[in-house]
């Protein structure tokens, strides 16, 4: 492993009977992720956002401090297919916050593609960000929540992972990964003190969403965030926001597979 | 020997204060051998890290822990390395603990020269903390009995120090808060004794005044403790009761050889004969509130004024030094939150003006302390000593997810009282000052020597804690 220097945190000492709970995001720099980072700092806790884009971040964290008139929030920059810079950054966030309570999972990707369209550098660019990153970095927060025998973990999956439909077999196929996952996960560690969420958005009101067809019942980022942060202090186990996806997927996951493959979304 | 050492993510481990109501966690590694020291220094500047030391986490507040980052636990260091029971001396290894010593030696008419209230810390700890016993007038801190000791710095050096040899490092390190380099060894002067029992003195006094009035008279006693009723108010305030004890003679104790076996040490396993002591902390927990413990507090000033009034009897070393050993993990019953304690150190004659400020505060906050207790100190000649010519008070208060911000608004304000009345703070005791305080408390000249020595011995800052970046940045 590369020698870091020892810089001193981001975030200046604090009491400890004061101390904040610490969270990680990666995939803050807009949307779902931008808009928890805000409302984690706004319930207390110091929050580090990670993303590719340093400008968007570092305008994020800059609004949220300025709010709370005190570090809550800091940026640092990554890109999640790269896998190998995993570990060390991992390493480095603990030691910035000092110790992690949340880790949030919520960069990912739809790339359009057509409904007849087979194509594998798009299949993989959303493997490798949705799934690939995903497990690489719930990976290590797992490990480091079983072994300190407390934490919460979270995984933005999508109801696009409850079904293989026509318009993105590959988006679903990476968020079905990711479903499966998360329980594995939960069910290792809930017998560790260890609480694992499954986030299942529907359609949210986010860049990515520019990139969907056909939308209905769109909520903002700021309502989604909301939807997570209930379920993470009820410490529920699957959360669909907003809740009515719940049952609608209910329905979907019952339609017979004779009848969804003459379906067209 | 453990094989060469890494940071996998399953060595972080959740660690916690003694009083549980601070959660941290951080890369633990556990020692065998002294040997294994340095690779463990070099893992972690290569990581880029800091290593906290830690014996057996009995401190109040965050003084060894270090919140993602690494943390040595220094518990299995744990050997005899030399005992000389004609004069006394023992050298052993830093994890062996207060418990571990007093089993060790007391058959051959000996017994540690100071001891805290609980016989669960290690040495190490209780050097880098340089602890004081009820003794503290008469005996001074655990730093005085240290004939030598062995360290291991981070620049990578060894060092022996004695109180003329190396003379400035001995005192700095004694009371350094684990943060200039390791013990790996110590020589302590032991105190000897004829009996394993004491002869105590208990009573009553009706204040404040009076309490410290008494404690002063009684200063030069083997031992003097007062405990205060912290929820009394008005003229009663600062009343409570005082036990006094003193070594006896072979001559004055029929017992006293029988007395020296470990074995007639032992605490009953069961409280007045019927509730096993692991009981005692579920069964405490519903009493845990202001109410209650007013109640309690009261009903036990009463006997103490009446039943137990200049009462003398005979305890066992143990009896008398670890009564809250009596019930493990007492501490429990402060429910999920636990507790905290804040112990303020006044001068003399500050005293009494600065306590009774003291408990008023925290009574008009609602936040009476539940276990209060006055000791009397002298100075002594350590850097970061904590020690003066005066008493201190140390108040236990209960933790709960509504009170944290409530309390630490009230420490503030304490920390006023105290430093207005030229008081000083305890470092082990502590979970509130905030960031850059340690100049306040402990001077700015002592502060600047104390980094200066650090630099030379830790040039790349490898030893750190919570406390330390919370009270040194
Ligand atoms: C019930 C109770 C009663 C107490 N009563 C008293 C009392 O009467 N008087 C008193 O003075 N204190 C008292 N204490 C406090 C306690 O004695 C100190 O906090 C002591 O330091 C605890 O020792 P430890 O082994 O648990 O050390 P830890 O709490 O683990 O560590 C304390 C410090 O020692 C350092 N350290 C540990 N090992 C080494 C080493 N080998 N080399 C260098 N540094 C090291 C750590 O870095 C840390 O700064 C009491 C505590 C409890 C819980
Ligand atoms: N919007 C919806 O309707 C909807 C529905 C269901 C599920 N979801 C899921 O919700 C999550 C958040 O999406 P969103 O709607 O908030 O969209 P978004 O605004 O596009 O956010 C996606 C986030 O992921 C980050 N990201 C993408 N690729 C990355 C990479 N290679 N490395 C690091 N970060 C990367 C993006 O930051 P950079 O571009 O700066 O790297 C951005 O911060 C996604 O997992 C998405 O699948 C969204």
């Amino acid at each position: 492993m590369p020698q870091t220097k020892t810089t001193p945190s981001r975030f200046p000492a604090e009491p400890p009977l004061l101390r904040r709970p610490r969270a990680v995001i990666v995939g803050a720099s807009s949307g779902i992720g931008a808009a928890l980072a805000a409302r984690l700092a706004a319930e207390g806790y110091r929050v580090a956002v990670l993303a590719r884009n340093k400008a968007r971040l570092s305008a994020l964290c800059e609004d949220i401090n300025r709010a709370h008139g005190e570090a809550r929030a800091a940026a640092y920059t990554h890109d999640v297919t790269d896998l190998k810079a995993i570990p060390a950054l991992f390493q480095r966030l603990v030691k910035d916050l000092g110790g992690m309570d949340l880790f949030v999972y919520c960069a990912g990707v739809t790339v359009p593609v057509k409904i007849d369209e087979f194509d594998t550098h798009k299949d993989q660019q959303m493997l490798q960000t949705n799934l690939a990153g995903a497990l690489a970095w719930l990976g290590c927060a797992a490990a480091l929540f079983q072994g300190a025998g407390r934490g919460q973990l979270v995984g933005i999956s999508s109801v696009a992972g409850d079904r293989g439909r026509v318009l993105n077999p590959a988006y679903n196929a990476s968020k079905a990964g990711l479903d499966a996952y998360l329980e594995g996960l939960r069910n290792r560690l809930t017998r560790r003190g260890v609480h694992v969420l499954t986030v299942k958005p529907g359609f949210v009101d986010t860049d990515q969403l520019k990139g969907s067809p056909r939308t209905f019942g769109v909520i903002s980022p700021e309502k989604a965030a909301d939807g997570i942060w209930k379920a993470l202090r009820a410490r529920q186990q699957l959360v669909y926001v907003p809740w009515f996806w719940r049952y609608i997927m209910l329905v979907i996951r019952l339609v017979p597979s004779f009848i969804f493959r003459r379906l067209s979304f | 020997m453990n094989p060469d050492p890494s940071l996998s993510l399953q060595s972080f481990s959740g660690l916690e204060n003694f009083g549980h109501s601070l959660r941290s966690s951080a890369w633990l590694h556990q020692p065998e051998q002294a040997g294994e020291l340095p690779a463990l220094f070099k893992l972690a500047r290569q990581q880029g890290l800091s290593i906290a030391l830690r014996g057996s986490g009995r401190s109040y507040g965050d003084a060894a822990l270090n919140s993602g980052q690494i943390v040595l636990d220094l518990r299995r260091l744990k050997r005899v390395l030399a005992w000389d029971p004609a004069r006394g001396r023992i050298t052993v290894e830093p994890g062996v603990t207060i418990e571990d010593l007093w089993n060790y030696v007391l058959a051959d008419g000996w017994w540690p020269p100071v001891v805290p209230g609980t016989m669960f810390p290690t040495i190490g700890g209780c050097l880098s903390a340089n602890i004081h016993g009820k003794n503290n007038w008469v005996a001074g801190p655990i730093g005085e009995h240290v004939l030598e000791f062995s360290a291991l710095l981070p620049n990578g050096r060894r060092v022996t120090c004695t109180p003329r040899k190396n003379g400035g490092l001995f005192r700095a390190m004694i009371g350094g808060l684990g943060m200039l380099g390791v013990f790996t060894s110590i020589t302590l002067q032991l105190k000897p004794i004829e009996s394993g029992r004491l002869e105590v003195n208990a009573w009553a006094e009706p204040n404040l005044e009076a309490m410290l009035a008494a404690i002063d008279a009684h200063k030069d006693c083997d031992y003097v403790v007062g405990w205060v009723d912290c929820t009394a108010g008005g003229r009663a305030l600062g009343r409570g009761q005082i036990h006094t004890a003193r070594y006896l003679h072979a001559a004055q104790d029929p017992q006293a050889e029988a007395s020296l076996r470990v074995d007639a040490q032992v605490l009953p396993a069961r409280m007045f004969g019927l509730v096993p002591r692991g009981w005692l902390p579920k069964l405490m927990a519903p009493f845990m509130n202001n109410l209650s413990v007013w109640a309690v507090n009261t009903a036990k000033y009463l006997a103490s004024r009446t039943i137990s009034h200049h009462k003398t009897y005979r305890q066992s070393l143990i009896e008398f030094n670890f009564l809250l050993d009596y019930i493990p993990g007492w501490e429990r019953s402060y429910g999920r939150d636990g507790l905290i304690q804040y112990q303020s150190f006044i001068p003399k004659v500050r005293a009494a003006e600065a306590f009774a400020e003291i408990l008023r505060l925290c009574q008009k906050a609602g936040l009476p302390s539940y276990l209060g207790v006055l000791k009397r100190h002298r100075p002594d000649p350590f850097l970061l000593t904590h020690a003066l010519d005066g008493y201190s008070l140390a108040l236990d208060f209960k933790v709960t997810p509504a009170n944290r911000a409530r309390l630490s608004a009230l420490a503030a304000e304490l920390d006023e009282v105290v430093l207005a009345a030229g008081g000083r703070l305890y470092f082990v005791k502590d979970s509130t000052l905030r960031a850059g305080s340690a100049k306040r408390f402990l001077g700015r000249r002592a502060v600047a020597e104390f980094k200066k020595l650090k630099t030379k011995t830790d040039p790349h800052n490898l030893l750190q804690s919570d406390l330390y970046r919370r009270w040194f940045d």
